[in-house]
């Protein structure tokens, strides 16, 4: 049956079509203006001075030997900015420059607006800081032990920002139910997002009181409110535009110091300013992966069944609050929707640490709870005795399920999946029998596409698309949403050219500006294409609607004959009868006035009632499976990952060739983090990061990439848009877990910890060439006094979807 | 505290002579300034891009008398008399280079900030070698990174239009555009 939003549709001539992106050939001959490619006349150049110390008090700060500085037309510092942000409503504790206090190296505490770069980076030295250091806390046991000095005045208490702790159903019972118990210690290692562009933004201020940055963000309209509230103007007053965004990865989503400063001194001089971060200055921007420490207790059955999972981590979030209340809700909340899992407990602490900021990177938080689950999983079937591609197909959620903390899964292929890549790898000739040095490994798992609530909460869509049709024939689409390389601008087209049978390039697609286009709320949780698509459906489909009544009428053919298709609108019983889709525009305009007609898209309710439940829901489940073959030099611990075979359940793509270019490059996104990214501190050296540059970072090169192959699997959706379901995000996760499963295969060592380096694997096999177990990776888990676990119970042991506690208040009342 | 800073003396401005993308140019900027800084701000050619200015990413390569230079570690005043060529200098008059052609294609620019880089890298490459392996593409392309596309697309795109430039008939595969089935 075709949904509303045509995701049943036969017979699509767009849809599912290699179309070229709306945008690439602007990105492939330099025609597109990216933030640092603006200039505006009379602009002058922003530069930030960063803190030099990890934790201190600001006594003073003494700006006038560089407001002296011939050049120099301005220095801000934090008071002129007191209003605190953030990018959740709940830790709003960042200020656009450090008042009193810097947290981490590279905290900003002051800027300079000058006639050009260099006169702005010289007057820097001429700021005088002093500051009255602090004592660090530079780990998670740190965080844990010492409570004075607080990083920041508010969380939990001490150095802990948040607890989390849930339970769905019973993991006693189902412990008591399982055949065998183990728990596993593992760990992920920080990475950034490493996006190619520096973050940039320019700001102008009008004589009419108006302020537009220019920003490389990819939530403009967060970024719009967040402007709002510290410089205190309406938001009617201001406009944000994303240009062309030059990669995100998640590291482009919260509001940036950098921006407000430079709308700030564009406000306060009413010239333009422009900031261009150095690379040094992005890594302190951070906001990537948290390093997670998990230990994960699950109990099964001899059949590789999973009877309770027990699931604890600890996240080091760095020194700001950011979007890290979700990333720790998300190091818990999707494990139960890959495999089935009737009980399940979720205890989680986000600690402050001095050290730049983490938040959402690909995946947010979803990364370091699937590497420790598949890597046990690989255990379980070990144990068991079982095919461990075997097990985890029997195993796998199927569609329709309802987990165990109440998150609906409708389609769901991950058995075919499995099927494809098992198949595709030649697995069952290969699985502990290739020669000692050589191995495959297995991995799977499962992403959401957007999410239950926005940021803050409100009623209102969290899509919205306008259209513009006249007599041009050009059919405009106004969208909020940004394009950061995904793709998101040319399915705006492909969707709308699909309703109105008119060519994607017969469309201008107007995106990414809070002017002209009505709200989406960003690139961020693999929601653009599903809610985006919907909303842009919907539009067109009233759009239609004005072309069929003036067609019909005008033909005199029942409305519901008349076919759109190959620019025309004709009748579908005799083809010949028909006009081509200008002339229906003019006879639509000519009877209906001016055109245009708006879609909205708001996800449907989440079937949880618990504090927290609309965190994990999702419109739609996205699924993949993974089998990496991997080289280990037993002398010198290298890795090489040879191949990837990879089937990603996607519903119905909307264009196979983009979707394919998201798997491959979430494979290369798995692999880096794999392999080698880390964002590496000196503890005990001032917390200075040790590698802040594109050649200490380490990242897959041409040389490192390995081999993908990749398979679209799935049936279409029918939330999704024509089906389509997300695949910017969850590809990445099976990656690492498969890649380290393989290098057990290949030598018989288990690497517990991300990145998997050639040292910790030399190390792990000469434990083993010592008789002791093969294994590297963290032994021991800190722990806190938690507070008591919001107990829900489970669709499958009679509950209603609220938790217990909030039933007892209810009878009290 | 530090020592007082005078205000730099600035030097004048150098002036030279070179052909860019094709034609005879002059250009007068700070002497200090690097080709990367000359291109994308004494002459507006911004499609030549900066992701780190270190020489580490490969993102701001141009060709200089037709082989791979990172702008970014080149001196403006070393370009006296020179050729550069830019993305902007890439397409042959209204037509596109058949690597700007198949990069488009077939999606090899994702957020497309790496993308001048890669081409000018591979337009010497295919015409240096009009049939390289993958290996041979890996070896040239390998001090460019990309950040979205995890290199397949590029490969392909190049592979593409070198069978192109060949004068094949060339069409994507099927694997490359949907998948292996
Ligand atoms: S900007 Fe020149 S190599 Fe990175
Ligand atoms: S396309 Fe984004 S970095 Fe290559």
């Amino acid at each position: 049956m075709a949904g509303s939003n045509g995701s049943g549709r036969k017979n699509l001539k767009v849809i599912g079509k290699p179309f070229h992106k709306v945008d690439v050939k602007a990105k492939c001959t330099g025609e597109a203006l990216y933030a640092d490619d603006l200039t505006l006349p009379r602009m002058l150049h922003c530069k930030l001075l960063r803190s030099s110390v990890p934790h201190a008090r600001i006594v003073k700060i003494d700006t006038s030997r560089a407001e002296a500085y011939p050049g120099v037309k301005y220095v801000l510092v934090g008071k002129d900015l007191p209003t605190s942000f953030g990018a959740l409503p709940v830790s709003e504790d960042e200020h656009a420059l450090c008042i009193e206090k810097v947290r981490f190296v590279g905290d900003p505490v002051a800027a300079v607006a000058a006639i050009d770069e260099d006169v702005a980076t010289e007057a820097l030295d001429l700021i005088d800081v002093e500051y009255a250091p602090l004592p660090t806390i530079t780990s998670m046991q740190e965080a844990y032990d010492v409570s004075d000095p607080r990083i920041h005045e508010y969380g939990e208490d001490g150095n802990i920002h948040r607890k989390q702790i849930y339970e769905f159903g019973s993991v006693e019972a189902g412990f008591a139910a399982a055949d065998y118990v183990r728990e596993d210690i593992t760990f992920y290692e920080g990475s950034t997002h490493l996006a190619l562009e520096q973050h940039a933004s320019l700001a102008h201020y009008s004589h009419d009181n108006k302020l537009t940055l220019w920003s490389s963000t990819q939530d403009m309209h967060y970024l719009h409110r967040h402007l709002a509230q510290v410089l205190q103007i309406p938001t009617n007053k201001i406009r944000v535009i994303a240009t062309p965004c030059g990669g995100g990865f998640g590291g482009k989503c919260d509001p940036f110091n950098h921006e407000i400063v430079v709308s700030k001194l564009a406000m306060i001089l009413r010239r333009p300013v422009k900031i261009c971060l150095t690379r040094e200055e992005v890594f302190y921007c951070h906001r990537g992966r948290h390093p997670v420490l998990m230990a994960t207790k699950t109990g099964f059955k001899k059949d590789g069944s999973i009877t309770a999972m027990h699931h604890r981590t600890i996240l080091d979030g760095g020194a700001y609050g950011g979007h890290g209340v979700a990333s720790t809700f998300y190091t818990g909340i999707l494990q139960t929707t890959t495999y089935q899992l009737p009980n399940y407990r979720f205890e989680a602490v986000r600690v402050f640490t001095n050290k730049a900021p983490c938040g959402p990177k690909r995946g947010h938080g979803t990364p370091q709870p699937r590497w420790a689950q598949e890597i046990q999983m690989d255990r379980i079937a070990e144990q068991c005795g079982k095919d461990p591609a075997q097990m985890r197909w029997e195993q796998a959620v199927l569609p329709g399920h309802v987990t165990a903390n109440w998150i609906k899964i409708s389609t769901f292929a991950l058995r075919e999946a499995i099927d494809k890549v098992v198949e595709g790898s030649g697995w069952k000739k290969k699985f502990r029998k290739l020669p000692y040095g050589k191995g495959i490994g297995i991995a799977c798992s499962a992403y959401m596409c957007g999410t239950q609530t926005p940021i803050y909460w409100n009623k209102m869509p969290q899509s919205g698309v306008q259209l513009k049709l006249d007599r041009s024939g050009m059919v405009t689409i106004f969208c909020g949403s940004a394009e950061i390389g995904q793709g998101s601008d040319s399915i705006l087209a492909y969707c709308v050219a699909e309703v109105l049978g008119i060519d994607p390039f017969d469309t201008k697609v107007v995106t990414g500006d809070t002017d002209l286009t009505p709200v989406d709320i960003g690139s961020y949780s693999s929601r653009v294409t599903l809610m985006t698509g919907n909303a842009a459906i919907q539009a067109a489909e009233r759009a239609r609607e004005f072309l069929r009544q003036a067609v019909a009428e005008k033909l005199q053919v029942p409305g519901e004959r008349l076919v759109f298709a190959d620019r025309r609108v004709f009748d579908g019983e005799n083809p010949e009868k028909g006009m081509t889709f200008i002339e229906a525009v003019w006879l639509a305009e000519s009877k209906f006035g001016t055109l245009g007609t708006v879609g909205s898209y708001s996800p449907p309710a989440a079937p949880g009632k618990f504090k927290g439940a609309t965190i994990g829901p999702s419109p739609a489940f996205s699924c993949t499976a993974a089998i990496a073959e991997v080289d280990v030099n037993p002398e010198t611990g290298i890795v090489t990952v040879e191949r990837i075979w990879i089937a990603h359940d996607i519903g119905q793509a909307i264009n196979p060739v983009l979707a394919i270019g998201q798997v491959e490059g979430d494979v290369y996104m798995g692999l880096g983090e794999a392999l080698m990214e880390d964002m590496a501190y000196r503890g005990n050296r001032n917390v200075v990061m040790k590698n802040p540059s594109f050649l200490e970072y380490k990242s897959p090169t041409t040389l490192e990439m390995c081999d993908v192959v990749t398979y679209l699997v799935g049936e279409p959706e029918p939330n999704a848009p024509f089906g389509a379901k997300e695949a910017g995000q969850g590809p990445q996760l099976p990656v690492p877990p498969a890649i380290a499963n393989a290098i057990y295969d290949a030598v018989g060592v288990r690497i517990d910890e991300i990145p998997i380096t050639p040292d910790k694997v030399l190390k792990a096999i000469k434990l083993k060439a010592k008789g002791l177990e093969g294994r590297v990776g963290p032994t021991v888990f800190p722990t806190c006094p938690m507070p008591e676990a919001i107990v829900v119970p489970t669709p499958y042991d009679g509950g209603d979807g609220k938790a217990i506690e909030d039933k007892a208040a209810l009878a009290k009342k | 505290m530090k020592t007082i800073k005078k205000s730099r003396t600035r030097l004048e401005k150098a002036h030279i002579s070179l052909r860019v993308n094709g034609e005879s140019v002059e250009v007068a900027f700070a002497p200090h300034k690097t080709l990367l800084e000359v291109l994308r701000e004494d002459m507006g050619l911004t499609g030549t891009k900066h992701g780190c200015e270190l020489g580490e990413c490969g993102c701001c390569a141009v060709l200089v008398d037709g082989q791979p230079v990172l702008s970014c570690l080149a001196l403006g005043l070393a370009m006296e008399g020179r050729e550069v060529t830019t993305v902007e200098g890439m397409a042959d008059g209204t037509s596109l280079h058949p690597l700007q052609q198949t990069f488009a294609e077939l999606g090899a620019a994702q957020c497309g900030y790496c993308t001048p880089g890669f081409l000018l890298t591979a337009k010497v490459l295919l015409e240096k070698d009009a049939k390289p392996s993958r290996q041979e593409i890996k070896e040239a392309l390998s001090g460019n990174i990309c950040r979205c596309t995890g290199y397949i697309k590029i490969y392909e795109a190049v592979e593409l239009a070198a069978a192109r430039m060949r004068g094949e008939q060339a069409e994507p595969a099927e694997e490359t555009i949907y998948g292996r089935q």
